[in-house]
């Protein structure tokens, strides 16, 4: 082949900076569910730093199955037709740090894959929100019961088919970030 | 360390308020002088500048869990975008508005590819970046440097069939980084780009060959070795640009992470 780049050379990450809300933010990018769909659910939450304080310029993106358990391969997630589910979508948090998610629950694995941007951090972070914990996830299975369970999500019972997921960045109950890269080559270290 | 020490500012009015007293200050004082005093050691690392390691805050203190996703997982794939996503005018960032930006025209073009070379077709590629002038047009920019009615500064486009991207924009200028005595940050664009699989989601930062700003820039010092950090770099490309009317840079992106294919594939 023509071009193929060496195998091996990543592009490095890098931070995604102050400055990202004009630009990347969407027209109903945090309402994935099909508009007035009886399944739907709302996750909510805050994301927190290391003080306590909530982290007023994230940006979060959610990749999931649909209820059927399959990835959806549909477009359309950018211009949402009210229709389709995409299975994407992109929120901000305010300046309470705070997101909104309306969504359709996943099938088959019960969680939702999240990556998390944020000006001061070097690079992002994925995580992902459980609904529920199976007992043969392999993630879940290799990891302490107290980390286990900053990814779940907790029923809110003050609202309707609504689930709360706080992010905490750092502290002692720093939620379990993810390495897809370097699967059992050697843990890389948290920042950097 | 100083990039442990100071915070960076988030934005709004605190932003303002330490911008405008440095901003003029620098008006009186020899701009050349003070450029060329970087004020780092000469034996700190590469170019005498500590990588940037985030907000002392925010990055996080446990190490990453590693995960080798099996096939239930869900990051092995990844979201679909189509011609509805995205507008054809979406990638000229100089013909967003009733007139012409000020600046440097150029194309930047390159092509995405994964980690064994094979192109990532019909992606979502994103791209923001400040004006001529080094501003954001972002209500959280508070820099006292003008905005330019014409140039918004955000753009996308899908790769085509070759995995190839093509922007028209301007070229930015470098701003000072907000808080921080003599640090500016070299002329960039930010890129947002999208593989097969969710694992393979990239956000990084795109330089223009030959900037005497990068040495100093503890950002990109950040993407790793020299290596590394020649990636972020783009090349000048004469043949790329309109003639008459753009200079060309040439930007490749390799996306790292596993995708469904490699498993398919028995890699």
């Amino acid at each position: 082949m023509a071009s193929v780049i060496p195998a091996g050379t990543a592009t490095p990450a890098q931070t995604v900076g102050p400055f990202h809300g004009h630009a990347l933010p969407f027209a109903g990018g945090g309402a994935p569910a099909p508009a007035g769909h009886p399944q739907t659910v709302t996750v909510h939450g805050a994301v927190l730093d290391g003080a306590g304080d909530p982290v007023p310029d994230a940006l979060l993106e959610f990749w999931q199955a649909g209820p059927d358990g399959s990835a959806p391969a549909v477009p359309g997630a950018l211009r949402r037709d009210g229709l389709a589910f995409t299975g994407f979508a992109r929120v901000t948090t305010g300046r309470d740090g705070h997101y909104v998610l309306r969504t359709l629950p996943p099938g088959g694995a019960p969680y939702l894959a999240v990556c998390l941007f944020a000006r001061g951090l070097p690079q992002h972070l994925f995580t992902r929100v459980y609904f529920t914990l199976p007992g043969h996830d392999p993630l879940l299975a290799a990891l302490p019961p107290d980390r286990r369970l900053t990814l779940l999500a907790a029923p809110d019972p003050g609202h309707h088919r609504a689930h709360r997921f706080d992010i905490r960045l750092q502290g002692d109950r720093e939620t379990v970030f993810l390495d897809f890269a370097t699967p059992r080559s050697g843990a890389a270290p948290g920042a950097l | 360390m100083a990039s442990e020490s100071v915070r960076e500012q988030t934005g709004r009015a605190a932003a303002g308020l330490q911008e405008s007293p440095r901003h003029d200050a620098r008006r009186s004082t020899a701009d050349g002088a003070r450029d060329s005093a970087p004020g780092a050691p000469a034996d700190a690392g590469a170019h005498g500048i500590p990588p940037y390691t985030g907000d002392p805050l925010r990055r996080p203190r446990r190490p990453l869990v590693p995960v080798a996703p099996g096939p239930e997982a869900v990051e092995l794939s990844g979201p679909v975008f189509g011609p509805a996503d995205v507008d054809p005018l979406d990638s000229d960032l100089t013909r967003q508005h009733a007139g012409e930006p000020l600046g440097e025209r150029i194309t930047v073009s390159g092509r995405i590819a994964d980690r064994r070379g094979r192109p990532v077709r019909g992606q979502l590629v994103e791209l923001w970046q400040a004006n001529a002038a080094g501003r954001y047009a972002n209500r959280l920019d508070r820099r006292r440097a003008p905005l330019d009615p014409n140039f918004t500064g955000a753009g996308r486009c899908l790769t085509d069939d070759e995995g190839r991207y093509h922007f028209t924009t301007i070229r930015p200028g470098p701003y000072p980084w907000p808080g921080r005595e003599h640090t500016w940050r070299p002329a960039h664009l930010h890129f947002s780009l999208f593989g097969t699989a969710f694992t393979q989601r990239l956000v990084t930062q795109m330089y223009f060959p030959g900037d005497p700003l990068l040495r100093y820039d503890s950002i990109w010092h950040s993407a790793g070795d020299a290596a590394a950090r020649d990636r972020l770099v783009a090349a000048y490309d004469p043949g790329l640009g309109v003639s008459g009317s753009t200079l060309g840079y040439r930007w490749d992106v390799v996306l790292d992470g596993p995708a469904a294919t490699w498993a398919e594939e028995g890699r």
